[in-house]
C-alpha cells in the first residue's frame, strides 16, 4: 500500500465500499489510516456513514463539514496535502464522475509531489448503466483525469449487481475489465467478489459489502 | 442503476419526448441524466429558469399531444402546484415526479414522505385529482413510470410518481422491459396545428359561465369514479393470518418488511399492506388484507398523513395506530418491531 491512495469512478461504481474495505484491511494489519470523504456530489450513501465503525477500528475519518446534514453546500474545510504529509496512510474517496473529481483537482499540485508514493485507482463496474461498454468507461476515466488534473495508476474491477451479484456476475466481468485495462494501458489491481459468495477463485479478491441500505445491515 | 437515473431512462423508453426541469437535491441526477441522453433519443431536454416555468412548459408540450414530464423535490413541487392545477383543469396527460425531502419550508435534503397529503389531496386549487403511484424499489420506479404515462394518456390527466430521496439515491439492479409505446388517438383535442383543415383545438381551463365550469368538473369526477374502481393496486405480504397489519408505502415499506420478517421469526403474527397507488387509495384491497387483523399500524416518514385514509377505507372498524419519523429521519426495523410489540403483537 502506498502512502496515498485516491479512489475515483462513476458514481455508484462502489468507490465508497472499496475505500472502506481498503481502510479496514490496512487498520487490521496495524497501519495508521486516515480516510477522507471528498464526495461533494452525493447527498447520502457515503463513507461518512461509517463514522462509528471507523472510530471503533482506530481509523480517522475526515468529511466535508456539512456531509449528512441538510446543508447542500460542497464546502471543504481541510487540506488533503497537509493530512497526507502526516503519519500513516491516507485513502481519499472522491465523488462520482468528473463532476465529483473537480474537488480533487483543487489538491492536484500537492498530491503530485508524492510521486511514486501516490496511487490513483479508477473503479469500474460493468453493470453500471452508463459504463456498460468499455469505451464508455474509458471516456469517463479520461474525463476524471481532466477534471482532477491527476493521472490514474491502475484500475479496480468492482463489477457487481448489488444484492443480485452471483459468481457468474463477477466472472463475466473479467473480459470487460481486461479490455478497459488494455485501452488505457493501466494494470488491474484486483477484481472484487463479495465475501458472502465464498467464491474460491484466485482471480478475485474478496471484499465485505459495507455500503447497502441500512435495513439490510 | 441509481433510482433517479432509472426514472429518467424509463421515461424515455416510455416515449417521453419533452423533459422540463430545474435542479433540486435529492432528484438532480434525473435531470442530469436527461440532459445527457434526451437529445440523443430525439427529444427535448430543457432546464427552465424556475420550477414554475418548467411546469408551464409541460402544459404547453402536453397540449400538443406529446409525452411530457417534469421532476422535482418537495419545495419545487409546491412551486409547480399552480401549473399542475391548470394541467388538470385542461385535461392534459403528463407525468410529474416528486423525489420527496423533508419539509415544510426549505426543510432539508434527507428523505421524507411528508408530501402524501399534498399529492393525494391538495396539489393545487380546485376540484381535481392526480393519479399517484408510490414505488418501493428502483425496479418499481421503472415499471411505474411506464405505466403512469399510459394511464395519464388513457384518462387524459396528470400522473405523479411519489418517491422519496432514499429511492432516488439508492442503487439497485433493474431490468428494462421492452416497451412498445401504445398509440393514443389525440386527434380530437391535441393543439398540434390545424393546417387549415379543421377547427382550432383550444386547450383551456377558463369557463365563462359557472354552469359550464360545473359541468366539466362533474364530468371529470365521473371519470374519477371509474378510476377508483379500476386503477387501485397494492401488495399484501403475510397478511392472510396476521393479527397486526402494518401499512407502509415507498421506501418505508422496505424497512417495514425487514421488521415483519424479524417479528415472524419471533412467532408474531404480523403482515404488511403496501399501497402502490395512493390515489386512488386501494380500499377494497386493504379491507381484504386486514380481515384477520385486530389492529392496524401505519408507518410513515411523516407525522402520519396516511392514517386517515386507512381509517376511512376500513370505515374505522379497527384501531389504527401510527409510528413514524419525520424531518428526514428514517425509521429503523428495530423501532418498527418495538412498536409492533408495544401494540401487543403476539403469537
Amino acid at each position: 500500500m502506498r502512502k496515498v491512495t485516491v479512489i475515483t469512478g462513476h458514481y455508484g461504481s462502489g468507490k465508497s465500499n472499496i475505500s472502506t474495505n481498503l481502510a479496514m484491511e490496512a487498520a487490521a494489519s496495524g497501519k495508521k489510516v486516515t480516510v477522507v470523504d471528498l464526495d461533494i456530489v452525493n447527498p447520502y450513501f457515503r463513507t461518512a456513514d461509517f463514522k462509528d465503525m471507523f472510530s471503533e477500528n482506530g481509523i480517522e475519518l475526515i468529511t466535508p463539514s456539512y456531509a449528512n446534514t441538510n446543508l447542500d453546500i460542497p464546502a471543504l474545510n481541510f487540506d488533503i496535502e497537509r493530512i497526507a504529509k502526516s503519519d500513516g496512510y491516507l485513502i481519499v474517496d472522491v465523488g462520482g464522475d468528473d463532476d465529483g473529481a473537480v474537488a480533487l483537482g483543487r489538491f492536484s499540485a500537492g498530491l503530485k509531489e508524492f510521486g511514486d508514493e501516490l496511487d490513483m485507482f479508477y473503479v469500474i463496474n460493468r453493470y453500471r448503466y452508463l459504463t456498460k461498454e468499455p469505451s464508455e468507461a474509458v471516456e469517463l476515466m479520461y474525463n476524471i483525469e481532466a477534471a482532477s488534473r491527476l493521472k490514474h495508476t491502475a484500475i479496480i474491477n468492482n463489477s457487481n449487481l448489488g444484492c443480485d451479484t452471483v459468481a457468474e456476475t463477477v466472472i463475466s466481468s473479467l473480459d470487460y475489465a481486461e479490455e478497459v485495462s488494455k485501452s488505457v494501458n493501466l494494470p488491474i489491481v484486483f477484481s472484487t467478489v463479495p465475501n458472502s459468495l465464498s467464491l474460491d477463485d484466485n482471480r478475485f479478491k474478496g471484499i465485505e459489502i459495507y455500503v447497502k441500505p441500512f435495513w439490510e445491515r | 442503476m441509481k433510482g433517479n437515473e432509472a426514472l429518467a431512462e424509463a421515461a424515455m423508453r416510455a416515449g417521453c419526448k419533452c423533459f422540463f426541469g430545474y435542479p433540486i437535491t435529492p432528484q438532480t441526477e434525473l435531470a442530469a441524466y436527461m440532459a445527457k441522453r434526451m437529445q440523443k433519443n430525439g427529444g427535448v431536454f430543457l432546464q427552465a429558469e424556475s420550477e414554475i416555468a418548467a411546469i408551464n412548459m409541460v402544459l404547453g408540450a402536453a397540449s400538443t399531444g406529446v409525452r411530457a414530464m417534469t421532476s422535482s423535490s418537495s419545495p419545487g413541487i409546491s412551486l409547480k402546484s399552480e401549473g399542475i392545477s391548470y394541467i388538470a383543469g385542461s385535461d392534459l396527460p403528463c407525468v410529474i415526479i416528486n423525489v420527496e425531502r423533508g419539509g415544510p419550508g426549505l426543510g432539508g435534503i434527507q428523505p421524507s414522505q411528508a408530501d402524501y397529503w399534498q399529492a393525494t389531496k391538495g396539489l393545487g386549487h380546485g376540484d381535481f385529482h392526480l393519479l399517484v403511484y408510490a414505488p418501493a424499489s428502483v425496479q418499481e420506479m421503472v415499471d411505474m413510470v411506464i405505466n403512469a404515462f399510459d394511464k395519464a394518456d388513457t384518462y387524459r390527466m396528470p400522473a405523479m410518481i411519489l418517491a422519496d430521496g432514499l429511492l432516488g439515491q439508492m442503487m439497485e439492479p433493474v431490468t428494462f422491459p421492452e416497451v412498445e409505446p401504445k398509440v393514443y388517438d389525440k386527434s380530437s383535442w391535441a393543439a398540434d396545428g390545424h393546417k387549415g383543415q379543421r377547427e382550432h383545438h383550444i386547450i383551456n381551463s377558463l369557463y365563462l359561465t359557472p354552469e359550464a365550469l360545473e359541468k366539466t368538473v362533474v364530468d371529470r369526477f365521473a371519470k374519477y369514479d371509474i378510476i377508483k374502481e379500476k386503477e387501485t393496486d397494492a401488495e399484501c405480504y403475510l397478511t392472510d393470518d396476521a393479527d397486526i397489519v402494518v401499512c407502509a408505502f415507498g421506501a418505508t415499506a422496505r424497512v417495514v418488511k425487514s421488521a415483519v420478517n424479524e417479528a415472524r421469526e419471533q412467532g408474531i403474527k404480523v403482515g404488511m399492506f403496501r399501497p402502490k397507488t395512493l390515489w386512488p387509495f386501494p380500499v377494497k384491497e386493504i379491507c381484504k388484507a386486514t380481515e384477520s387483523a385486530s389492529k392496524i399500524l401505519s408507518v410513515e416518514m411523516s407525522m402520519g398523513q396516511m392514517v386517515d385514509d386507512i381509517k376511512l377505507a376500513i370505515n374505522c372498524s379497527k384501531p389504527v395506530e401510527f409510528f413514524g419519523r419525520t424531518g428526514g429521519v428514517i425509521p429503523t426495523p428495530a423501532e418498527v418491531l418495538a412498536k409492533i410489540k408495544a401494540m401487543g403483537g403476539n403469537n
